[in-house]
């Protein structure tokens, strides 16, 4: 990247991650005030306009490392790993709230903050794939080695996830079954849909401003290395 | 390269390195009894009086088969860096899918060897009705070693250079490990209750398919992790 493009790309990102911060208050603010409760899960159930967010965000951040893996393989262009790496702290982050949202939720609901039930598990699972991968980039030093190294991880781990998916409707499981994405309408009230919706835009664009300064930071920590080592060499 | 000369090639790859695996035997001993005894310990890691030895067995025998697996797949690319000789291989006509497959190949039967010498004392230990169904119990133990032994020699190859490979390894491989194990252990299950595997075709079709998506990945993927 060009000496002005990387400072650039992390303003831009630090707005956009400001207003997706605007857009979560906002949602916080329709979620508990504007928003009815619901009737057998009473306000606890108020945590899923956060928890299926964050779910989704971890998603698409962990899908963007996968898809960003295989390009590089492909290509070897090193900024394509950048992304994927970016993409992959940004998701473990929204992992740990889904992870952490969840249990909350689940005690009052379920009397338990934790059940090994498929979902749970293979969200656990997953989050724990997307650890080693960063616990294997920080044991490697070669840039090219790491970039190598990571995107067979992320491909593997891409292959693994419809296993997984599948593996979850064959277990016997506790999760509430889907409310949105399945076939027939969703059974949401509408009122409670689009604060769910609005959620999920927000964590979206909480999503792209986060992992735009992800990577503005890396690219600088690798233009700088890269000038350290050219004084040096 | 013909297809004759490339598994040639596998095999020679394969019995080299049983060969020097035979010679000492350190690596499949150590694996064999570290087996047996995880299969101990998790029989007596459980309130008898609960859990039922018939209840307990098809997880202790999964969870056996998975750990002495990580065990024995470590040594594989641990052989090669010595004296540099992956470099060495890397200069034979071999292709490195076919190196890779050697590979994959020796730590199949090494992994089959512990789990089929694992199985009688399974079998004693845990008093299980498993001798007219050992059959389907192979077929099982076949197909979750062909989903467990590809990624965990792909991921053998990455590890072996960093510092803590033997934590590394199973690190990241056991998410990997999930789906199989979760279906072994259902049909295993199913097995030692006396219902016929016809009640598992939709476990054992997804445990064909993975052993089928990640084989070939693994041999795709081997390419890019070779330092050029």
């Amino acid at each position: 990247m060009t000496e002005r493009a990387i400072p650039q790309l992390a303003r831009r990102g630090t707005v956009i991650a400001m207003l997706g911060l605007a857009g979560l208050a906002a949602v916080y603010v329709r979620a508990l005030m504007f928003t009815p409760i619901e009737r057998v899960q009473g306000p606890a159930q108020k945590i899923f306009y956060l928890h299926a967010p964050a779910a989704w965000s971890g998603l698409i951040a962990f899908l963007v490392t996968g898809l960003f893996s295989l390009l590089y393989l492909i290509m070897k262009d090193r900024r394509l790993d950048r992304l994927a790496a970016a993409s992959a702290e940004v998701g473990l982050a929204f992992g740990v709230v889904m992870l952490t949202t969840g249990p909350i939720w689940g005690k009052p609901i379920w009397g338990t903050w934790w059940t090994w039930d498929a979902r749970l598990t293979s969200t656990l699972f997953i989050f724990l794939l997307f650890v080693g991968y960063f616990v294997l980039r920080n044991a490697v030093t070669d840039p090219d080695t790491r970039a190598a190294y990571s995107s067979v991880i992320g491909v593997l781990a891409l292959a693994l996830v419809p296993f997984i998916h599948v593996s979850v409707y064959w277990f016997r499981t506790l999760h509430p079954t889907p409310v949105v994405l399945k076939p027939d309408e969703p059974s949401l009230p509408s009122v409670m849909l689009v604060t769910l919706l609005a959620s999920f835009l927000v964590f979206t664009v909480l999503y792209v401003g986060f992992t735009m300064q992800r990577y503005a930071l890396a690219a600088l920590r690798d233009a700088e290395l890269e000038d350290a080592l050219d004084v040096s060499g | 390269m013909r297809a004759s000369a490339f598994i040639d090639a596998v095999l020679a790859i394969a019995g080299k390195d049983l060969a020097i695996e035979w010679r000492t035997k350190t690596a499949f001993a150590s694996s064999l009894v570290f087996a047996i005894l995880v299969l101990s310990i998790l029989f007596v890691a459980r309130d008898a009086s609960v859990v039922s030895a018939l209840d307990a067995a098809p997880g202790a025998l999964w969870v056996t088969f998975t750990f002495a697996a990580m065990v024995g797949m470590n040594r594989a690319f641990l052989l090669e860096r010595e004296n540099r000789a992956l470099e060495g291989l890397l200069l034979t006509p071999v292709p490195p899918a076919g190196i890779f497959v050697g590979k994959v190949v020796a730590n199949l039967a090494f992994v089959a060897a512990i789990e089929l010498l694992a199985i009688p004392l399974f079998i004693v230990f845990y008093d299980v009705p498993l001798w007219q169904r050992l059959p389907e119990l192979l077929a099982v133990m076949a197909l979750a070693t062909f989903a467990f032994v590809p990624v965990g020699t792909l991921l053998g190859a990455m590890v072996v250079r960093t510092r803590f490979a033997e934590l590394m390894g199973p690190l990241l491989l056991l998410p990997f490990l999930v789906p199989p194990i979760i279906g072994a252990v259902q049909v295993t299950a199913g097995i030692l209750s006396g219902r016929p595997l016809s009640a598992y075709t939709g476990w054992l079709s997804l445990l064909g398919l993975f052993d089928l998506v990640f084989v070939t990945v693994s041999i795709l993927l081997f390419d890019a992790i070779l330092d050029r």
